[in-house]
Order: structure tokens, then C-alpha cells, then sequence
């Protein structure tokens, strides 16, 4: 009865006859396909993932794209046991996994990993060292950091976001994480739980920071993706769309459509920097 | 016998046979991948260690504590307001309010868990935030009372089916000597079907433990041992979703079969104790 994660399902059927565009465009690829892909995996890539699946889904409704998450570990593991088509993970899948699963894998952008705290909350800006104290515990009170006398609420993810991984090892040197420490299955519910939480503080992809949540300038550098872009914003990663094998068929067309000019402006327009 | 006859006893007698052989062979299938543990001779170690990851060590003794605070927890509070839904059901209510009630109840049963925790995050979790004044409002307190509205619906039922049993003479001689309803119920209706009461409890319990997402949502699933009600705990179900991710060949994931053993055996002996409360003579004459 119940889910293994939090699984954000979307099957999108398109109602609509669209007459096919008399210019050329990256999606004349898909006319005449047919079939299904699985995406499943890390949940910074799902914004993308739904908005290139809407499209080519409309543009030929003979095919149906599944998207769910579960985070960069199982996306990695649904692949390789030919679960799904393409697993998607927010960190380079490990020599290992790659050995173990024949992976193929395709960067096709950059990701920042973002500090994020209740837009009501006044601490803005904190130190690396005040953000290693504030995830290790040591540090537990807002007070302490010149803002409200309330305890910290820490947030972080499950071992296998690929958000995690990075944060660890870029902002917390692969320091501890408090025993304290909420948990939250994905980019969206970390999120969601940040906006309604004035003491909390957790940690997302920068294309999902938005005005619900506050980012925290961190050492002086406000993650953004110009500071990203530029490599000033040191926590970063690549988006990584995973599969087993060389891609066939429709994964293959649908990872080449990742790379098309359509397929970069649709993740710069989420908030990611494209590889192209 | 008929043609069709025959084969819809053999489909029945297929269908309980297969039911039985997959609850055995799930323990079976656990045991066998959790025997590693046994062998080591960790798995008593980890019913009493906590869960530590970077210091390799892999107990689930807060999960085990978060479950049963969690399940129990919840149970208290559904148990006073099931108990008083399904007598104003039974005895006080007028019959068509009491009927729409039921009907309202039962349709109850079926809400997926998953839209009580969403609900419990943006309502629930801020209230209990801004009342305690303390910790995130995710926390032991706020997924016992969404719990608590799961199981109602559960117990209620069985009460209300249990409190029909009461043969009808029994209630016209406690109105026969003046007893008012208040009375009826006190006195006739709950000394009768104490045994209905009971088994509507076990069998919450056993469904407020199986639950999984109500806790993932809104109990903050910290992996640190739960001091209050007002911290933030997990428990071995969403424990069990939160690891499930990890490497298989790790004993990180392993672990998770001694999470499942001991679900199991939660369910189980729950499962006897209502079959040995039931298998007692139900009616006295």
C-alpha cells in the first residue's frame, strides 16, 4: 500500500490534435515515435523533466513519459537493474556504479546547491565555519547568530540525494550532520517545509530557490546563477541523466533533445546553467 | 457438483492457498537476507544501538521507540473519540444522523494516508510549532494525531458492529428497570463487548504501526533518540523508505530486513492476540 518514496507521477495526455509547426524545430525528431520512457531519480532534475516531457508529449501524443523521484540513489539503482530508462542523479554516479551498471552518463547542466531559511528569518549571511557549527549541532540557537532567541530547526535530505552528497562535501568538508537533523525526501518538500518553518534551515538546488524561502549568502557569496555561472559559488554540481548502455530509440532522442538549443533554454529557464 | 461450481471452489481454494504462501514466503525472504545479521551476531546489537552511519554503527532502537510512541500515542487519542462516536452511533443518536455518521465514517477508511500527512504539514505541523513554542512542530505529537484520525475510522467501525451484537433482550430489561441510556451503555453494552472493544484497538495498533507516510511527512524522522513528544522522531517504516535507497551490498541496507523482521513480528503477535481474544466464546448465554 505504501510508496517507497514520495513518487511525483506525471502522465500528461494530450487532448489536443497540434498541427505540426511548418518550421523546423528540435522536437521533428519525435514525429512518428511511439512508446513510452521512465525517468525516475533526482528530484532537482523534475522541473526540466516536466517541461521537456509536456512538450514532446503534445507535440506527438503517441508517446508517454513517466517522471518520478526518489532521490540520485535510486535513480541510479532503477536504472542499472533496468527499471526505468534514464536515471537521473544531482552527482557523478561512482566508478563503481558505473562499472557495476554499464553506465552512460550525459551531463546537461549546472546546478548550485543552495542555504535556504524562512524569508522571516534576519540571519541572511552566515560563515562557512557558523554553517558547519549550525548542521554538526554545535551551534543551536538563532541567537547565536545574531538573530531571534528560537532553536535552530536543521533540515537535510536522505542519504541518497545526490543534493545531499554535494552539500556535505563542498559547504560541510564532509563534516557531521546533527542526530537532530529533520528529514525531507526531496528538493520540493525541502522547500515547502523551509517556507513554513521561520527557525529552520535546510539546503536545495538553486533552481529551486524562489521567494517562498530566503537564500543565505554564504562566506560573502549569495548563491545565485550568475555566482555560480562564474565558479565565485563554489557549491555546485552537474545534472546528470543516466542510463544503461549507449541510449536507444526514444531515450536516446529524448536525451539528444536535452541538448538541443530547446532542451538548454528549458533548464535555463528552471534555474540551471546549461552545458552548452 | 456443476461444471462452474467445481471451478469456483478451485479458485477460492488457489486464491487462499496463494494469500498464505506469499505472507510466508515475504518473512521467509527477510530472514534469509537478514541472516547475515544473525550470524554475526548483530542483531540483538542493533535492537539496542543507535543509528549512526558515519561511525558505522547501524542500531535501530530510536526507530523502534519512535514506532511504538508514534502507534501508541495515537491510539490513545483515537481510542476516548472512537468510543464516543460509535456509542452516539449505536445508542444516542437520532437513527438518520446516525446512519449519514456511519456512512460518513466508513467512507473514512479509504483516504489515502499520504493527504493526511500533506494536510498535517500545512495545517497541523505550524499550530503545534506556534502552541509548544519548541522544535519545528514536526515531531511525535503532531503524526500521533494524524494517526489518530486514520485509525478512527477502523475502530469505530468494529465498536459499532461490536455494540449491535448486544442481543436485544439484554437492553430491554436494562429499560425495563428504568435504566436511562447512559446507563445501558455503562452497564449492559460495554461489559458485553468488551471483546469487540479490544480487538477494534488491537487492530488500530497494527494499522497505526504499518502506516508509513503519515510519519515520513510529519514526524521529521530525525535518527536521534526521542526525549518528548515534542521531538522530532522516525519511524522503522519510514526508516525503512528513507534507507531503502543505499547500497545494496552495504550493511546499511541490510539492517533494513531487521527492520522488517521486527515489523513483522509486531503485526504477528498483534494478529494472535486478536484471533486468541476471538477464538474465546463470543456470546454468553
Amino acid at each position: 500500500m505504501t510508496k517507497t518514496s514520495i513518487r511525483v507521477v506525471f502522465i500528461f495526455f494530450a487532448v489536443c490534435f497540434v498541427a505540426s509547426p511548418c518550421f523546423s524545430s528540435p522536437l521533428d525528431t519525435f514525429e512518428g515515435q511511439k512508446g513510452t520512457i521512465k525517468i525516475s531519480g533526482g528530484t532537482a532534475h523534475i522541473p526540466v523533466m516536466q517541461e521537456a516531457a509536456k512538450r514532446i508529449m503534445i507535440f506527438n501524443n503517441d508517446i508517454q513519459i513517466s517522471i518520478a523521484g526518489g532521490g540520485s540513489g535510486v535513480g541510479i539503482k532503477q536504472v542499472g537493474e533496468g527499471l526505468v530508462d534514464i536515471g537521473n542523479s544531482g552527482r557523478a554516479p561512482t566508478n563503481e556504479e558505473i562499472n557495476n551498471y554499464q553506465l552512460k552518463m550525459f551531463k546537461w547542466a549546472i546546478d548550485g546547491v543552495g542555504v535556504i531559511v524562512n524569508p522571516k528569518n534576519s540571519v541572511k549571511s552566515l560563515s562557512k565555519t557558523q554553517l558547519i557549527d549550525i548542521f554538526s549541532g554545535k551551534i543551536t540557537n538563532w541567537k547565536d547568530l545574531a538573530g531571534l532567541d528560537k532553536a535552530i530547526n536543521v533540515y537535510t535530505r536522505d542519504k541518497a540525494s545526490g543534493t545531499r552528497a554535494v552539500f556535505w562535501k563542498k559547504a560541510l568538508d564532509k563534516g557531521e550532520i546533527t542526530d537532530k537533523a529533520n528529514f525531507v525526501v526531496s528538493n520540493g518538500g525541502m522547500k515547502s517545509v523551509i517556507s513554513s518553518d521561520p527557525y529552520g534551515i535546510g539546503y536545495v538546488s538553486v533552481g529551486h530557490i524562489d521567494e517562498s524561502v530566503a537564500p543565505v549568502v554564504l562566506n560573502g557569496v549569495a548563491p545565485t546563477l550568475e555566482n555560480v555561472k562564474q565558479g565565485k559559488y563554489k557549491i555546485a554540481r552537474g545534472l546528470y541523466s543516466n542510463t544503461k548502455g549507449e541510449p536507444s530509440g526514444l531515450t536516446k532522442k529524448f536525451i539528444e533533445y536535452l541538448f538541443s538549443t530547446e532542451g538548454q533554454q528549458i533548464a535555463a529557464d528552471k534555474g540551471f546553467i546549461p552545458v552548452k | 457438483m456443476k461444471l462452474i461450481d467445481r471451478f469456483v471452489e478451485k479458485f477460492f481454494w488457489v486464491a487462499a492457498v496463494l494469500s498464505l504462501a506469499v505472507t510466508i514466503l515475504i518473512f521467509a525472504f527477510m530472514v534469509i537476507l537478514g541472516l547475515p545479521l544473525f550470524k554475526g551476531g548483530q542483531f540483538f546489537d542493533l535492537l539496542s544501538k543507535p543509528w549512526l552511519p558515519d561511525h558505522s554503527t547501524f542500531g535501530i532502537y530510536p526507530m523502534i521507540v519512535g514506532t511504538l510512541s508514534i502507534s501508541s500515542l495515537g491510539l490513545c487519542f483515537a481510542f476516548p473519540l472512537s468510543l464516543g462516536c460509535s456509542a452516539f452511533i449505536s445508542v444516542f443518536g437520532p437513527k438518520r444522523l446516525s446512519k449519514i455518521l456511519k456512512k460518513t465514517v466508513q467512507l473514512m477508511t479509504g483516504i489515502p494516508t499520504v493527504i493526511y500527512g500533506f494536510v498535517g504539514i500545512f495545517l497541523l505541523v505550524p499550530i503545534i510549532r506556534e502552541i509548544f513554542k519548541s522544535g519545528s512542530g514536526m515531531c511525535i505529537l503532531s503524526a500521533s494525531l494524524l494517526l489518530s484520525i486514520l485509525v478512527c475510522p477502523t475502530m469505530i467501525l468494529i465498536f459499532t458492529d461490536s455494540f449491535d451484537q448486544v442481543p436485544k433482550p439484554f437492553l430491554d430489561a436494562a429499560d425495563a428497570l428504568g435504566g436511562n441510556k447512559v446507563q445501558k451503555v455503562l452497564y449492559v453494552i460495554l461489559p458485553y463487548s468488551w471483546r469487540g472493544v479490544l480487538t477494534g484497538l488491537i487492530l488500530s495498533l497494527g494499522r497505526a504501526m504499518g502506516d508509513t507516510m503519515i510519519a515520513l511527512m510529519v514526524a521529521g524522522n530525525a535518527v536521534a533518540l526521542p526525549h518528548s513528544v515534542l521531538d522530532s522522531a522516525r519511524t522503522l517504516t519510514a526508516h525503512i523508505a528513507l534507507v531503502i535507497a543505499a547500497d545494496f551490498e552495504s550493511l546499511e541496507f541490510k539492517t533494513l530486513f531487521a527492520c522488517g523482521i521486527i515489523l513483522y513480528l509486531f503485526t504477528t503477535v498483534i494478529a494472535l492476540s486478536v484471533r486468541s481474544i476471538n477464538s474465546k466464546p463470543w456470546r454468553r448465554k
